[in-house]
């Protein structure tokens, strides 16, 4: 690897896992110091490696400097030990000897903690989802703004805001304790599911980024698997889930960034690898006596990575969804029920059924319908489409939906001649 | 929305081939389901045992429930709606009712 290139591949790497060390070491009070602290080694590195060359191990040579950085700061700032230091776990006289460890097994026990305190309910989901985008995959006011279709002004805001809540209550970096883990976990979970979809369902052209949010998910719900105490079966259910969807990344977005409808896909294009990942974790995650969301997501997923149209395919679905709706409600939910039923169990049935969920406000609603009248009764069903038409927003379902009306109106012309 | 008990009582225990019983889970699956996606399922609820005791005044226990009611109460299922009618109409379309079991629909009050 070039050097223009190395310097970036490292900062993707390796400042998270510098910096999520150094957090817990200067508390939630002072992330920022933290922050100055890896940039400077960053800017330092830039500056030497173009003079005197790369080092023999760059990664290695980040560390000592960051280190070294951190204990200049400890020294020359006195305002540190008289203000600070007692906050902190070590004194700063200790702290001359003290290494600042960089182990694997620090740096993951630091994500893990900065995992937690990230994703405290204190904060909205929303402002966790920026939270975590910042502080845990280092991404900038910039980029989450970009990633979110706002302004980056909204996004600086809305971190500050994050972080103040987190300091006024007074939230630690720190390992949390198993009783902690078992009462925090669906929360971190949420938040990292949360940040999966914002990726995959958002409607933002830069699918680069959306890949991006998507792996960075998957990344930090990797760490709580390689976690013994985090590693639990809701955990590898979630990733499991995460890998059947991103199988389907390169095959469900057009290079203009627009969807494409599953039927369209092209199966080939479909990541076997991450097929077999995700039947890997949802092995592991069929342990223990909790079902939760994920597991049943996970499982609707699975069959999804079958294309056959089987009627037992769709009877597995049928029955995922109605224990998903049961422990959940979601319209979404109701609404694909719905279509797994009129695949199971027949059109008449799902009718009778969609009409009773009365989404009137939702246009997904008013495209099952059509959907389910077409070939039952055309015209109601192009009525329908056309209701969802004058209530979407969404460009692409605009276009989905027209070629459904299209495709009525060439059969019933076809019919008439 | 007021929260209704519904109360399931099957006409005797229920007989069939294993196909036939697990068409009939099914249809319970499918009915629940139907309710949970309209947003108005409560509690799943449970199914209880078919054998139980009946305490009476003067310490009298008996076997089961059988002797004084010819249906005996299979399961219960808490559901959300706005009215007894709305409950009752959600009530209908119970698999129980196709082997000659009956609902009793009735609203929960708080205590």
């Amino acid at each position: 690897m070039k050097q223009t290139e190395l310097i970036p591949h490292l900062f993707r790497t390796e400042y998270r896992k510098i910096v999520s060390v150094l957090y817990k070491l200067f508390g939630m009070e002072h992330i920022e110091i933290a922050e100055d602290i890896v940039s400077e080694t960053f800017l330092s590195a830039s500056e030497l490696w173009g003079l005197k060359g790369l080092p023999e191990n760059p990664t290695a040579w980040l560390y000592t400097v960051a280190k070294n950085k951190t204990r200049d700061y400890l020294k020359h700032y006195s305002i540190f030990t008289q203000k600070i230091s007692k906050e902190i776990k070590y004194s700063a006289e200790t702290f001359h000897e003290t290494e600042i460890d960089l182990s694997v097994k620090n740096i993951n026990d630091s994500q893990l903690a900065m995992i937690f305190a990230v994703c405290h309910p204190c904060n909205t989901a929303e402002a966790q989802i920026g939270l975590a985008l910042n502080l845990l995959c280092g991404f900038g006011a910039g980029e989450i703004a970009n990633a979110f279709l706002t302004n980056k002004e909204v996004i600086y805001k809305r971190l500050q805001r994050a972080k103040e809540k987190l300091r006024t209550e007074k939230i630690k970096i720190e390992q949390p304790s198993l009783a902690e883990i078992d009462k925090r976990l669906p929360s971190v979970l949420l938040t990292l599911y949360l940040l999966f979809n914002e990726g995959y369902y958002s409607s933002n052209q830069d699918v680069s980024l959306r890949q991006d949010l998507c792996l960075e998910a998957m990344r930090l719900t990797y760490l709580l698997i390689e976690n013994d105490y985090t590693n639990k079966p809701a955990v590898n259910a979630l990733f499991s889930l995460m890998c059947f969807h991103s199988s389907r990344f390169e095959a469900r977005i057009n290079e203009d960034g627009s969807s494409i409808l599953y039927e369209d896909q092209d199966t080939d294009l479909w990541n076997k690898e991450l097929i077999e990942k995700g039947e890997y974790y949802l092995n592991l995650a069929s342990c223990g006596d909790q079902l939760s969301k994920y597991h049943l997501e996970a499982a609707i997923a699975y069959w999804h990575t079958h294309k056959e149209d089987t009627r037992q395919k769709w009877e597995h679905v049928l029955q995922l969804y109605n224990q998903l709706l049961q422990i959940e409600y979601s319209p979404i939910a109701a609404l694909n029920r719905t279509f797994a039923l009129a695949k199971a169990n027949g059109k008449k049935e799902a009718i009778a059924e969609a009409e009773k969920l009365s989404l009137t406000d939702n246009h997904l609603y008013y495209t099952l319908l059509g959907n389910l009248y077409t070939d039952v009764d055309n015209a109601k069903a192009l009525e329908h489409y056309q209701k969802a038409l004058s209530l979407t927003n969404s460009n692409s379902d605009k276009v989905t939906i027209e070629r459904n009306v299209q495709k009525l109106k060439v059969e019933s012309s076809s019919i008439q001649s | 929305m007021k929260d209704f008990l519904f109360l399931f009582r099957a006409n005797g225990t229920p007989t069939g081939s294993p196909d036939e019983m697990q068409a009939m889970t099914k249809r319970w699956m499918d009915w629940i389901g139907g309710i949970a996606a309209q947003n108005k399922l409560g509690d799943r609820g449970n199914r209880l045992f078919p054998s139980g005791k009946v305490v009476k005044p003067g310490n009298i226990i008996t076997d089961g429930p059988y002797s004084e009611i010819k249906e005996s109460i299979g399961g219960y299922s808490i559901v959300k709606a706005d009215s007894l009618e709305e409950a009752t109409e959600l009530a209908k379309g119970c698999p129980a009712l196709t082997v000659g079991g009956s609902i009793e629909v009735r609203e929960i009050r708080e205590m």
